[in-house]
């Protein structure tokens, strides 16, 4: 059985369906890169898989015991976090949330987990230092060490590389790779065709070319030759 | 000077005065932070009109006891303002603009038509800026803002590490189960009784100030959640309580000298915060 299963589904806001008809699985170990162009739908089909909203026909079936809270998640950053006053701790400390239920303070272990996730992150020596002073790189490896905090086994990545600079662009891929190697599942929406070709197991590409399927057939396909080609692997 | 002080502390209504300013001017100011960095700062003033809106209607009923009917009405404001969030058809600051307006007319125009006191331009002047009634405070007033002070600020440290997730992220907070939509829903009810609270001490004009300033003037120096909240919780009582002191002492309006405590309070965080980078 798979991880997550999306069976025939449409996903939308207020009944308008941006997303129709998709269909794919991803088992445990996968690294699916889901592409499309600007307004295809991909936001919101991460937030559809994320339970943040119903989806508009279809269904999502999430198997081998995998739950809500065992999801890890890198969101696109907000206008709110920009001049946020936290500390790094504070905000990797927030990953452990989803553990402590109404319990109002967070215990040894889930100390030592948020310390673990930055030693991993090599964002250790930032610990106290304040999230808006980070650059951006520095930043989503804040937030890829809260979201490690939530997950040993998924991580949902909203364009984790978006105005990031080529060099820290590379680095945080292959720091994704590196923990997709340690066994974490990854589902990762990309603007970016080329850098999916190189680290995906498998492609969903939504929007006017439908395709899903591994990284091998997407090559072959019409919707890959045309963007890998044509646009040189960015979407113009 | 400290013998007119030590003279006015003999009064029980400046002791009451006293207690009820620290208390509401804590509260505000924990709040405040989540609500400057959620991006509502205007939302006190929005829910203070509201509550002068119910007043009126209190005052026009000759209600005895007008916090019955202003309590609950500011808090379901509060709730419909925060809830609907990203999906409501009217935005965020525009519906609190539309209620906040609306409310102070409407209770202006109703205390007009029917009002029966001799004094409406005093009556609506207090209302609107505090003046004395910090220090017309009854007993039973003191209390109720003692007990309601205390299970704020109790939920507060208990829902803390919550209050920030939400506040920091909302969308992550919910993607991994917590209950983004329950916390919004309890820091709108906590700001709410807060606010019907601080009418009494600075009136519904300038209750966005106690919950603007500490926040912002924490944000200068401080670069953690927790310093920034725990040091605007501090600079908010030393204001107030110095800015009670300074209007006893010289006679001026309550609300206008705590508001201008806070203001120089900021121009200070600003100067050190300048000189610190």
């Amino acid at each position: 059985m798979s991880l997550i299963k999306a069976e025939n589904l449409s996903v939308g806001y207020d009944g308008m369906a941006v997303g129709e008809n998709i269909n794919f699985s991803v088992n445990a170990g996968d690294y699916l890169c889901i592409v499309g162009e600007n307004g295809s739908g991909k936001s919101t089909l991460m937030k559809t898989l994320l339970g943040l909203q119903k989806p508009i026909s279809g269904c999502i079936v999430i198997g081998e015991g995998l739950k809500q809270t065992d999801i890890g998640y890198l969101p696109q950053q907000t206008v709110v976090q920009k001049d946020f006053p936290a500390s790094v701790y504070e905000i990797v400390m927030s990953g452990c949330q989803s553990r402590t239920g109404l319990r109002p303070f967070y215990n040894k272990e889930e100390r030592a987990l948020a310390i673990e996730n930055m030693e991993r992150m090599g964002i250790t020596e930032l610990k106290d230092r304040c999230y808006r002073e980070l650059s951006g790189g520095q930043q989503q490896r804040v937030l890829l060490a809260r979201a490690l905090c939530a997950t040993k086994r998924i991580l949902l990545l909203d364009e984790p590389v978006s105005g990031l600079d080529p060099k820290v662009t590379a680095e945080m891929y292959d720091l994704i790779k590196t923990l997709n190697d340690e066994g974490i599942t990854i589902i990762m929406i990309s603007h970016d065709i080329a850098a999916a070709m190189k680290y995906a197991s498998h492609i969903l590409h939504i929007g006017d070319y439908y395709f899903y399927g591994t990284i091998g057939d997407y090559m072959s396909s019409k919707a890959g030759r045309f963007f890998s080609v044509k646009n040189k692997g960015e979407f113009k | 000077m400290i013998e007119t002080l030590q003279m006015y502390f003999e009064y029980p209504f400046v002791r009451y005065a006293m207690i009820v300013g620290v208390l509401i001017a804590l509260c505000s100011s924990m709040l405040g932070v989540t609500l400057v960095l959620k991006r509502l700062s205007f939302i006190g003033d929005g829910l203070s009109h509201v509550a002068f809106g119910a007043i009126s209607i209190a005052t026009v009923l000759n209600l005895t006891d007008n916090m019955f009917l202003v309590l609950p009405v500011t808090v379901i404001s509060a709730i419909l303002l925060l809830k609907p969030g990203k999906n409501a058809k009217i935005k965020g600051d525009a519906a609190i603009a539309m209620l906040s307006v609306g409310a102070l007319a409407f209770g202006y125009l109703i205390m007009n038509i029917f009002s029966t006191s001799s004094n409406l331009t005093g009556d609506v002047c207090t209302t609107l800026f505090g003046s004395t009634a910090i220090l017309t405070l009854s007993i039973r007033e003191v209390w109720l803002c003692i007990i309601l002070s205390v299970i704020t600020i109790g939920l507060f440290i208990f829902f803390y590490n919550k209050i920030f997730a939400v506040t920091f992220d909302e969308n992550y907070a919910s993607a991994t189960g917590t209950n983004a939509n329950g916390y919004n829903l309890l820091i709108a009810v906590m700001i709410a009784v807060i606010i019907v609270l601080a009418m009494n001490l600075v009136g519904s004009l300038l209750i966005s100030a106690l919950v603007i300033f500490p926040a912002l003037s924490a944000m200068r120096l401080f670069k953690s959640f927790r310093s920034v909240t725990i040091f605007s919780a501090f600079f908010s009582v030393i204001c107030a309580s110095l800015g009670l002191i300074i209007s006893i002492l010289a006679g001026t309006p309550v609300g206008s000298t705590i508001v201008a405590v806070d203001i120089a309070g900021f121009a200070i965080c600003c100067l050190v915060g300048k000189i610190a980078h």
